[in-house]
């Protein structure tokens, strides 16, 4: 079976799509937190009429316009590469997944780029009170445009609300609410926005340690500390709360990813909870032991179920199935998922030589029980008779990834505390070493909210649908070279693009809020 | 929505939809024509800004138009999406990758310490400005002339041609309707530079660029129009969906839908005025007249290709690979969803309208690109 595939083809489209996405990821959530954080201190200027939080309010409306140029640069490509590199994904589940594409365009981009102009050019042609509108559209609407795709990303992890059509070869949806309002949808937007709330924050609060370090615009940066450190703490509390509804949903609906997020190989009864370990090198598949590990003792069943003593298998269960559990081994899915493979390829040949065959065909794709039993394996079908071990992910990648951006999560919320506070306290000023922590803890921001995706997206490999299509069944039909060509040019265009902008973003900040941004 | 609109209404109605966007987008794409200019019209720093700064608060709006396009197109005729995208790969990077430089290009011409300096951007700015009119162009000729590929049982997409859509350009029709699209482009973004900026000298240097690039643009459409009359077409049974060639397709579509022929001609009339008042009577609204004529042409163009059992994307490797509105469109659960969701573009219009006037109550001026209170100018 995997011999009708080019991996090398599929490797390179993914690296495409890895690249372009942790690219754009590099700049979105800054744009989404600061949108927020913009209208809140233009809000806070046109209550007091105070001129300086009108400083305040442009100097950070200019790094969102920088930051916000490079995101939409970044971001055109992603809408297109799921036709140009992943079109027999996009054909498959177009049906599903195309309309929160089209929603997004419709009701988030228009309002964003409407009130983007009126926000950067309405300063002295409308009403004060049209401009806060205009503001407050914009975060929104950037924010609306974020729910749309992530809960399409949603879909491709927990697929819900669709029939598969075996003459059009696709699934089709037939109910929008259960895409649209499903749990993992609603914790993955959660839990993606407020954290890009707490990068945005970071950043905010790392830009004004800088100016307090050097002794400079002492007004705005203590304010900016304030609206930052109040916003970024509501943030960091939100993303730890969606992130425990996340990995309870990952349980229910990824096991694997769980239980190569923790590393778990041995499935247990009150299974523990890594809070830092080694991962030792892999024995067999799906064999990681970790090496050295502090752990908390049936924290893993409790945050995952709320049962401190439930079951929650491992990697092992997985493979080689679990009776007593439920488990159904790779291998016996793999059988099903071939079953189902073959009745569509049987019933697309009786098509139009055998009307009766068809018919018989056509029917077990109507009969749930069928389509439970096998179908819902359909994309196992494919490794049926392959090693196992292609069935799961990078579980050292995924398991870092994971404890890293956890621990990084922590020292968040450390740091808001803190710089709220002292904040409070007006005693900012003389901790310096706090202020150069606080600067160093941006780049740590933008790291963790890359982990995280790596952890989601890597976590499930190697679905681009979970169960239903694996990622070498999904890429075009193009050549690995066509795609190397094109994977080495946004490597060089983003890059520039990346080093101008963070070039620009300097300068901004070394000019400082005295011109009000440029 | 009741059981009674049907599914084929439904298909209607959403190419219908994607249409306008796509006649929306071409005229938007005014932005990308008076980026060609960039670097002849302006000849002192401040007629530059000027010209930038006038582009520059409407780029978004064009891109934003694209973006929907895409997305609109993905939902309602998923196949189009994964059989193009997929298939004509180079077409669409090499598109992709002009809108990407002109996103950065407005925001960090100006900024200081940008790393590749402004002539960059402008040059970004100027790549944009040819490339997208004319590969859109391009691209958008292969509905009427055909591509190469073919579909297999599960549908999906194998394109013929090593080339991934690139061979399109060997078909001069293709080259002549993106010519006729990027001349269109730089009429429309004269007109609108015309009619933004108060400022003598660059008025009269627009007008007359705008007499050369309005001839050459209606030498081209009149090429394009009297080979569409003329061409035989990709034309399907609505029995069973088989498709065979038709002589004169696209002329019998026309004559059998009246209105779109109508629509056809009122825009036709619409460019033509807007240009004739703008050269001739002195008059600085002809990107109205001309605007909404290229709206209703291109819409008429769309319906032309895709109403009246036409297929829109057709295959001439493979005739019964080509792609019908019906064929190719999303479920009717699908289409019925996005209807309701639909409901609301009107009043997406309303408020972007609203917007854009507000923001356009004064014409662009010498002295607002100069002074110290305008504090974003690109």
């Amino acid at each position: 079976m995997l011999q009708n595939f080019d991996m090398s083809l599929v490797d390179w489209s993914r690296g495409q799509f890895a690249l372009t996405a942790l690219y754009h990821w590099l700049f979105v959530p800054l744009t989404l937190g600061l949108s927020f954080i913009v209208a809140i201190m233009e809000t806070i200027y046109v209550k007091t009429g105070d001129e300086a939080w009108k400083k305040i309010t442009k100097f950070w409306m200019t790094i969102f316009g920088i930051n916000f140029a490079i995101g939409v640069a970044t971001g055109i490509i992603l809408e297109f590469e799921f036709g140009t590199n992943w079109s027999k994904y996009s054909w498959f589940v177009g049906d599903i997944f195309g309309a929160p594409l089209a929603i997004e365009g419709i009701l988030a981009f228009f309002m964003e780029s409407t009130f983007i102009a009126v926000m950067f050019f309405g300063w002295e042609k409308v009403s004060k009170k049209f401009h806060l509108a205009s503001s407050w559209l914009t975060a929104i609407g950037s924010n609306l445009s974020a729910l749309w795709i992530l809960i399409a990303n949603a879909w491709m992890q927990n697929p819900v609300g669709m029939h598969f059509n075996p003459d059009t070869a696709r699934n089709e949806m037939v109910d929008f609410a259960a895409v649209a309002l499903s749990p993992t949808a609603i914790n993955k937007f959660l839990h993606t926005i407020t954290e890009a709330y707490v990068v945005a924050a970071l950043v905010v609060l790392a830009i004004s340690a800088w100016y307090l370090l050097k002794g400079r615009d002492v007004l705005f940066a203590k304010r900016s500390i304030m609206v930052g450190s109040v916003f970024g703490l509501i943030g960091i509390l939100m993303t730890l709360y969606t992130g425990d509804g996340s990995a309870k949903q990952v349980f229910r609906t990824q096991p694997v990813k769980l239980a190569a997020m923790e590393g778990l190989y041995e499935g247990e009864h009150g299974a523990s909870l890594v809070a830092f370990g080694l991962m030792g090198k892999a024995e067999e598949p799906g064999n990681h032991p970790i090496r050295m590990k502090i752990t908390l003792p049936k924290m893993l069943s409790f945050l995952a179920t709320g049962d401190a003593n439930a079951y929650v298998p491992g990697l092992k269960d997985q493979i080689y199935g679990n009776e007593e559990q439920g488990i159904l081994s790779f291998q016996e899915k793999a059988e099903r998922g071939a079953v189902a493979l073959q009745t569509l390829r049987e019933l697309k040949e009786a098509k139009d030589s055998d009307p009766a065959r068809y018919k018989e065909l056509r029917a077990r794709f109507e009969d749930p029980q069928w389509m439970k039993d096998y179908f819902a394996y359909f994309g196992y079908g494919y490794y049926q008779g392959e090693d196992p071990a292609l069935l799961l992910p990078n579980v050292t990648m995924t398991f870092y990834s994971f404890h890293l951006m956890v621990a990084l999560g922590f020292w968040f919320l450390l740091v808001f505390l803190l710089a709220l506070v002292w904040g409070i306290k007006d005693k900012l000023a003389g901790k310096r070493w706090f202020l150069h922590l606080m600067v160093w803890t941006a780049p740590l921001a933008y790291l963790a909210t890359e982990l995280g995706w790596i952890t989601a997206e890597v976590g499930r490999q190697p679905w681009i649908i979970q169960d239903l299509m694996p990622n070498m069944a999904a890429v075009s039909n193009i050549s690995a070279t066509t795609v190397q060509v094109t994977f080495w040019l946004f490597t060089l265009t983003f890059t520039i693009l990346a080093i101008a902008e963070l070039k620009i973003m300097f300068k901004q900040i070394n000019l400082g809020p005295k011109d009000g941004g440029q | 929505m009741t059981a009674a609109v049907s599914y084929l209404f439904l298909q209607h109605y959403w190419w219908l939809l994607g249409s306008v966007l796509a006649s929306l987008l071409v005229f938007l794409m005014f932005v990308q024509g008076g980026q060609t200019f960039i670097l002849t019209l302006g000849r002192t720093d401040t007629e530059k800004t000027m010209i930038v700064n006038a582009l520059g608060r409407k780029w978004e709006f064009t891109f934003t138009t694209l973006v929907t396009f895409g997305g609109a197109l993905f939902a309602s005729f998923p196949l189009f999406y994964a059989t193009s995208f997929g298939g004509a790969y180079w077409v669409w990077m090499a598109i992709l990758f002009s809108f990407i430089v002109q996103a950065v290009a407005y925001e960090y011409r100006k900024k200081p310490d940008n790393f590749l300096g402004t002539k960059t951007y402008d040059v970004f700015l100027l790549v944009n400005g040819l490339l997208g009119p004319l590969l859109i162009g391009t691209a958008v000729g292969t509905f009427f002339t055909g591509s190469a590929f073919r579909l297999d049982e599960m549908n999906h997409v194998i394109w013929q041609s090593p080339w991934r859509g690139l061979e399109a350009v060997a078909n001069p029709i293709n080259v002549v309707l993106g010519l006729t699209v990027l001349f269109l482009a730089r009429v429309l973004g004269l007109l609108y530079l015309i009619n933004t900026i108060d400022h003598e000298e660059l008025y009269e240097r627009a007008k007359k660029k705008l007499m050369t690039n309005a001839v050459i643009f209606l030498v081209f459409f009149l090429i394009f129009v009297g080979w569409l009359v003329m061409a035989e077409g990709y034309a399907y049974d609505p029995q069973d969906g088989r498709v065979f060639m038709e002589p004169h397709k696209y002329l019998h579509n026309l004559l059998q839908m009246p209105v779109v022929l109508i629509i056809l001609l009122a825009g036709v009339v619409l460019v033509l005025w807007g240009l004739f008042v703008s050269l001739f009577k002195g008059s600085r609204m002809g990107i109205w007249h001309t605007g909404i004529g290229t709206v209703l042409t291109v819409l008429a163009l769309f319906l032309t290709v895709g109403y009246n059992h036409t297929a829109f994307y057709p295959s001439y490797v493979d005739l019964q690979s080509s792609l019908t509105i019906e064929n190719a469109s999303s479920s009717y659960f699908t289409l019925k969803v996005m209807s309701y969701v639909s409901i609301l573009i009107p009043f997406v219009f309303a408020y972007i309208w609203y917007a854009w006037k507000s923001i356009n109550v004064r014409k662009i001026t010498e002295e607002e690109v100069t002074s110290a209170t305008e504090t974003h100018i690109y």
